[in-house]
């Protein structure tokens, strides 16, 4: 149910983000949905790939330091409202958001939130109760 | 018959040319007496430099008469040789020097260091001992991964290492991707190397999908710097080996002058050829075994170029207690610091070692980092730069803070200075292939 999200530790340095882009392409790895995370002195770049292990193996060979983490995916209705929604009943359920980003998909008028939840399995059981989409990392995949 | 035993500290008996490290204490200071009275008439006899200041303090050999006495020989310091670039302290004639050897003079003028062919055997026999209290012998295959040329490191261990009869593989320094494969096809069980270097090929293994701890290398003979016991303690746990500090410089004779043992709790010094003294830095006043101080050293039987009283600027202490292994010389405690090493900054003496200690107090740090002075606005800085490794990555940009906070406040704590600490990329800093840089001093810029 988990999705396995790769982070990066980029420095704020010209080319930086463009290296590990390219150490990615050079693997083959195709990136569905990213987010960077910036301060003062560097960034972290979160990615959803193809085949994540291939793309941390392909950082670390570049010379960044990556590591994997369980992160959740959410299907909510692309239209006003459909975050709102979604953020309501992870109040309710007293659920800790570390941090989230979102992509719109063309498969119908439906976008894909990335959570990274505190505990991301208590998460799942929960928006399930609450009848949200939890989607799988293969169907995430084909979208 | 006797040569074919593997001799060493885990088996049964030494090696005899490690007999000297079990002698009895009044045998080996009446060894040492009649060999300090030989190389001061020497001295005084071929090195204008030290005539002249013995003559100036109205000493002649002759009133030399025991130990202590050597607190009355003048000094000598690394400028000494630097005056005298290049043969100015030679005792002997060309024709009887087999050996010059060479700093990489980093600041000014290299020292040069001279070895007749007794001078060679002898420091042959103290690498022979260094090795053996490491457990090294016939059969072992050790990579010397210590640069050959100019540097004593390289040809000094190897020496030693043929003397032991270990298969030697004399990879000398760099090429780190070559050294992982040599210790991976080779089957190499012992490695000789600066801590540092070592850690970076450790990553570099890691990088090429070899576990050192998978390899049959079992121990690893590091010196030619400064290290900090928990960078031992990391080099132990990231590569499976036992890691042996050795003590050495040039000027002495090279790698030889001091080495662990199995008990790895202070480095045994080879007392029948240096010998030992404790001084205050600040007033060249000698200090009572056991209290901490700059190490002085006397060669006792060097030929080529005797060294009398020669300041080491390393700061350690004389260890007096028997050692477990039954070593009856004696040890000093692991350098943790060089009285030249330190830098003074707003007033404040600060040692690379203090903050290597902070930083790896900080759980999971990596020793990987670099200090960089600079001048801002009038006001001298510590920026700190750290690599950020797997251990303290993390996604979250909070942690990412709390750990940059960590290792900013363990290094205040410490140093009790302010410093500004930089996280930077794996691999970004600049790795050494001999002795570590770790102070960048850009403060004559401003």
């Amino acid at each position: 149910m988990k999705v396995s999200q790769i982070s990066t530790f980029i420095e704020n340095r010209p080319g930086r983000l463009h290296a590990a882009c390219e150490a990615l392409s050079a693997a083959g790895v195709n990136i569905h949905t990213l987010s960077l995370a910036d301060t003062s002195e560097f960034g972290i770049l979160r990615l959803i790939v193809a085949d994540p292990l291939a793309g941390k193996n392909a950082l670390e060979k570049a010379g960044y330091v990556a590591r994997l983490t369980d992160v959740v995916a959410v299907e909510v209705p692309d239209d006003a409202g459909g975050l709102t929604n979604l953020l309501a009943k992870t109040d309710q359920a007293g659920l800790g958001i570390e941090y989230m980003y979102a992509f719109s998909t063309t498969v119908g008028a439906r976008a894909i939130v990335i959570i990274r939840f505190t505990d991301p399995d208590r998460a799942i059981e929960e928006l399930q109760k609450r009848g949200i989409n939890v989607i799988e990392a293969v169907r995430l995949l084909k979208s | 018959m006797l040569l074919r035993e593997n001799w060493n500290d885990t088996g049964q008996g030494f090696h005899p040319v490690s007999a000297p490290d079990y002698l009895p204490a009044a045998q080996l200071r009446e060894l040492q007496l009649r060999r300090l009275k030989a190389v001061v008439e020497r001295a005084y006899e071929h090195v204008a430099l030290f005539r002249e200041r013995m003559n100036e303090r109205d000493l002649t050999p002759a009133r030399i008469e025991s130990l202590s006495d050597v607190s009355r020989l003048p000094f000598t310091v690394k400028t000494d040789l630097r005056d005298t670039y290049p043969f100015g302290l030679f005792a002997s004639p060309m024709s009887e020097i087999v050996r010059l050897h060479a700093s990489s003079g980093t600041t000014g003028k290299p020292i040069v260091v001279a070895y007749t062919q007794e001078d060679i055997q002898v420091w042959s026999s103290v690498m022979l001992r260094t090795f053996a209290a490491a457990g090294i012998h016939r059969g072992d295959i050790v990579q010397n991964a210590y640069g050959y040329g100019l540097f004593t490191g390289g040809l000094g261990a190897h020496y030693g290492l043929e003397a032991i009869g270990a298969t030697v593989v004399p990879a000398s320094g760099g090429n780190t991707d070559r050294q992982v494969m040599l210790l991976r096809d080779f089957g190499v069980t012992a490695i000789c190397s600066t801590p540092s270097y070592f850690l970076h090929l450790i990553e570099r293994a890691h990088d090429l999908g070899v576990d050192l701890r998978d390899l049959p290398l079992r121990a690893g003979i590091f010196g030619a710097e400064p290290w900090s016991t928990a960078m031992r303690d990391r080099i132990e746990k990231d590569s499976g080996i036992k890691a042996y500090d050795i003590y050495g410089l040039s000027e002495i004779i090279g790698p030889g002058v001091g080495s662990e043992c199995s008990a790895q709790d202070g480095l045994h010094l080879f007392e029948d050829h240096f010998y030992p003294e404790i001084i205050d830095p600040a007033t060249g006043e000698v200090l009572a075994d056991g209290e901490e101080g700059e190490l002085v050293l006397t060669t006792l039987s060097k030929r080529a170029m005797p060294m009398i009283r020669y300041r080491t600027r390393d700061i350690t202490r004389i260890i007096t207690e028997p050692c477990s292994c039954g070593r009856t010389i004696r040890r000093i405690q692991r350098i943790g610091r060089r009285s030249d090493d330190m830098f003074i900054i707003r007033g404040v003496n600060v040692f690379p070692s203090q903050i290597e200690s902070a930083l790896l107090a900080v759980e999971g740090a990596l020793p990987h980092y670099r200090i960089v002075l600079k001048r801002e606005r009038g006001l001298d800085q510590i920026h700190v730069e750290i690599e950020v490794g797997p251990e303290i990555f993390s996604d979250k940009v909070s942690a990412m803070e709390e750990m940059h906070d960590r290792l900013a406040h363990s290094i205040e704590r410490i140093t009790g200075l302010r410093v500004a600490v930089h996280l930077v990329e794996p691999h970004s800093l600049p790795r050494s292939e001999g002795k570590a840089k770790r102070v960048w001093d850009e403060r004559n810029d401003g």
